[in-house]
């Protein structure tokens, strides 16, 4: 029920940001991550970051699926 | 005689943003309210022009009003719109726009030095459609009448002799093309608004498609149909080519140049692309001997460098508009129903 | 950031899903197996990729009440509309609620006929409204579930830090898992497996849904909005099936985790609280609304301003609250596509595209 768009941090202001999300940009509020850094990945609610978007497990997501997909034993 | 009978059932009381925005509401608006009062077959065919005979010659009128806020955005103004508009709307029939006419109302208060930007621009459009404004009317309104100015352009131009492009035309077999990248327009306007905005390059596509379309007459490339999807967008404009021909479309997503971008800025506000204003796109249905040859003189032109084939007409009989979508699945695209706004969910 | 999204449509692979996803659906030895997606954002993605129509006829996509538009009851926007009707307030919504009817208009109407309604991409621009305009009283339509609710928070704290005396909300943000349990209560619905939502769980973590494994037998995978992400989260709810081993699984691990945002959680309860709360077509759920807490409850609009209204109704011969819980689809409706259209809605299924009803009236076969 939410639509959320990835973006990247570009410049942190206290507990604003601006963000950049390929060809647009927002300030957006980082008060729900305070930890967030530059260049890391946000995903942006409602003119807030809310979480922060893992690359490392974004890899790994994809890896799993297409090992799955790779594989021929189905089990029943 | 006063006011016509109908079903007063599901009537709406109020005209509302709704029906301004070109989707379903406009739609009704015009056939369930103008039509019954003005009705003559000229008016009844709903294409963006009235063509008429007067002693031999073929003829075409338009009218548009612009009333953009805010009146100057990224790529052009509220003058710039009013001249391409009406050009565009000549021009998708295949009449070559030659002389306009404008009226202009304009609010109390209003800037002399805006104006004069505004009426720069239409001077400019004009000179690069190569067209003449001959008549011009002006009236003022006191403050908080109008939105600080408010431009209407009617248009006339000749239709040059064994041109018959309407969106009745449309056959099974037929290969749809648009001209370039969707949406910009509707997305330049609406990052500069407040409370919403976004920064970005986007500027809109405002743009007079004349010069496009006699090329593509002038080698002997005869489009069943073309239109300049504005408010509402590409999906719009594609259900009312398909109803008015009575044909089956199938559109793929893949195929569809939408920018980065737009795209972004799209999936920001919850917008669908397909239903973003243009002001500067041309869709044509073509038949698909002549697709490969209109896509590339399309291309030759400075405002076609994206243009992409898209998809083709299935079949004649139900009117709807499909979409292939990006993983080979099928969803049904819709006219845009009310005015399309920022969503979270 | 195509790592993020553009990776996770790849055509091939979704090919590739749908096959094993197949395979699997063939071996469940089950005539039907039920899923339900509880956020309305996934039913829109399932219809904008056309993944009904892919999957195994045998796999049925049920929508559940994850559309918070769809749910706020009536009485609620009754209360706005009022609000937004009086002269010194500003009415600052997400652009969602515009057209969303409540007993007899909606703001896009009352907007028409001369009332100061504004649409926000942000409770922050409503504050800022707030700022810019002393004189009047900026009143903004809380809604949402916890992917919004903490973003509310940290605007009404930012207010109560700056001491601003002119903003206030109509408090009507409400919670998932207690709704999740809802509609799991339901007598005559059998679910296989849930698909839940992913960005409410980006602040509420993963952990949260174990009660639908653990009481309810049937598995739950949390999952992203990307073709792929929906796709095999499908598969991975039938290799549970296929298994015998109902659990929780995080498919949008790039996002979502076990205990999700905890800052994001913190303040969300600073500002707000449970309380039961009435969902439209679902009735009342205990706990599973927000309200105001002791010096964030200044900030409730009921404070200021005196708009009681009647109880909610639903129209009759609605079927939204069936519908949201899975219990019927759109077309069991006999109001659907006829009485009940996207230009004039009755229920709220129907109002917005992630509505259940609208979904499908819009990327659906059009029925003859």
């Amino acid at each position: 029920m939410c639509l959320a768009v990835p973006a990247r941090v570009v410049e942190i202001r206290g507990d604003t940001a601006t963000v950049d999300m390929e060809g647009v940009r927002r300030e957006v509020s980082v008060l729900l991550v305070p930890d967030i850094k530059t260049g890391e990945y946000v995903i942006v609610h409602a003119g807030f970051a809310i979480g922060k978007l893992d690359e490392h497990e974004a890899l790994e997501s994809l890896k799993l699926i297409r090992q799955v997909l790779k594989s021929e034993v189905e089990e029943c | 005689m006063g006011k016509l009978n109908r079903d007063e059932h599901h009537g709406p009381e109020f005209v509302t943003l709704a029906h301004g925005s070109g989707g379903k509401a406009a739609h009704e608006l015009v056939t369930r309210f103008f039509l019954p009062y003005f009705d003559n077959p000229i008016l009844r065919t709903l294409d963006d022009q009235g063509v008429f005979n007067i002693e031999g010659r073929r003829l075409a009128l338009t009218t548009d009003t612009y009333v953009v806020d805010p009146l100057f955005f990224r790529g052009g103004d509220i003058g710039r719109l009013s001249i391409c508009g009406t050009v565009n709307d000549l021009a998708v029939c295949g009449a070559r726009a030659v002389y306009l006419s404008a009226g202009f109302v304009i609010e109390e208060g209003f800037s002399i030095e805006k104006l004069e930007r505004i009426l720069l621009s239409m001077k400019e459009a004009a000179e690069e459609a190569r067209v003449a404004v001959i008549t011009a009317d002006t009236k003022v309104v006191e403050r908080g009448a109008c939105d600080g100015l408010f431009i209407n352009t009617s248009g006339i131009g000749e239709l040059p002799e064994g041109v018959e492009i309407s969106s009745k035309l449309v056959e099974a077999g037929d290969v749809v093309l648009v001209s370039g990248n969707i949406g910009e327009h509707g997305i330049a306007i609406i990052s500069q608004r407040e409370g919403i905005g976004f920064e970005t390059e986007i500027a809109s596509d405002c743009a007079p498609l004349s010069e496009m379309v006699d090329a593509i007459l002038a080698v002997g490339l005869r489009p069943h149909a073309m239109r300049d999807p504005t408010r509402g967008g590409l999906a719009t404009t594609l259900n009312e080519i398909a109803m008015a021909s009575g044909v089956e479309v199938e559109i793929e997503e893949t195929l569809v140049p939408v920018s980065v971008p737009v795209k972004s800025a799209c999936d920001l506000l919850g917008f669908d692309p397909f239903y973003v204003a243009n002001e500067g796109k041309l869709v044509a249905f073509v038949p698909e001997r002549q697709a490969q040859d209109t896509l590339s003189i399309m291309r030759e032109n400075r405002y076609g460098r994206h243009a992409a084939i898209i998809g083709r007409v299935v079949s004649k009989g139900e009117a709807r508009v499909y979409m292939k979508t990006k993983i080979g699945g099928r969803r049904f695209v819709d006219m845009l129903v009310g005015e399309q706004f920022p969503r979270i969910c | 950031m195509a790592r993020f999204t553009a990776e996770f449509e790849n055509p091939d692979d979704a090919r590739l899903l749908l096959g094993k996803i197949k395979n699997l659906a063939q071996s469940c030895d089950q005539e039907r197996v039920r899923f339900m997606e509880v956020c309305g954002t996934h039913t829109v993605a399932i219809f904008r990729y056309g993944i009904r129509e892919l999957v195994p006829r045998n796999i049925r996509l049920l929508s559940g009440p994850g559309c918070p538009v769809c749910v706020t009851p009536n009485s609620a926007i009754d209360q706005f509309i009022r609000l937004s009707r009086m002269q010194d307030v500003i009415a600052t919504v997400f652009g969602d609620m515009m057209r969303v009817p409540g007993s007899d208009s909606t703001l896009e109407v009352e907007k028409a006929t001369g009332a100061d309604v504004r649409v926000v991409y942000s409770s922050l621009d409503a504050l800022n409204m707030a700022r810019a305009n002393p004189d009047r009283q900026v009143v903004f339509f809380a809604v949402g579930f916890e992917t919004t609710a903490p973003t509310i928070a940290a605007t009404l704290f930012a207010a109560l830090r700056e001491g601003i005396e002119n903003f206030f909300i109509l408090p009507a943000n409400k919670l998932i898992p207690p709704a999740i349990r809802a509609v799991l209560d339901t007598e005559d619905l059998a679910l296989n497996g849930l698909i839940c939502p992913g960005h409410v769980s980006t602040i509420i973590g993963s952990r949260v849904y174990e009660f639908i494994p653990s009481q309810y037998g049937i598995g739950a995978v949390v999952t992203g909005f990307q073709s792929s992400d929906i796709l095999y989260a499908i598969y991975l709810l039938l290799r549970q099936i296929v298994e015998g081993k109902p659990h929780v699984e995080t498919q949008y691990s790039r996002l979502v985790s076990d205990d999700g945002n905890p800052d994001a959680l913190k303040i969300m309860y600073r500002v707000f609280e449970p309380c039961d709360s009435s969902w439209r077509g679902l009735g009342l759920i205990p706990k599973s609304g927000l309200k105001l807490r002791g010096e964030f409850s200044r900030f409730d609009f009921s404070n200021r301003f005196d708009v009681s209204t009647a109880e909610s109704s639903e129209p009759e011969g609605c079927l939204c609250g069936e519908v949201l819980r899975g219990k019927k689809e759109p077309h069991d409706c006999a109001l659907f596509g006829s009485a009940c259209t996207p230009e004039a809605p009755v229920g709220a299924c129907m109002v917005t595209t992630e509505g259940t009803c609208q979904a499908y009236y819009r990327y659906r076969e059009k029925r003859s």
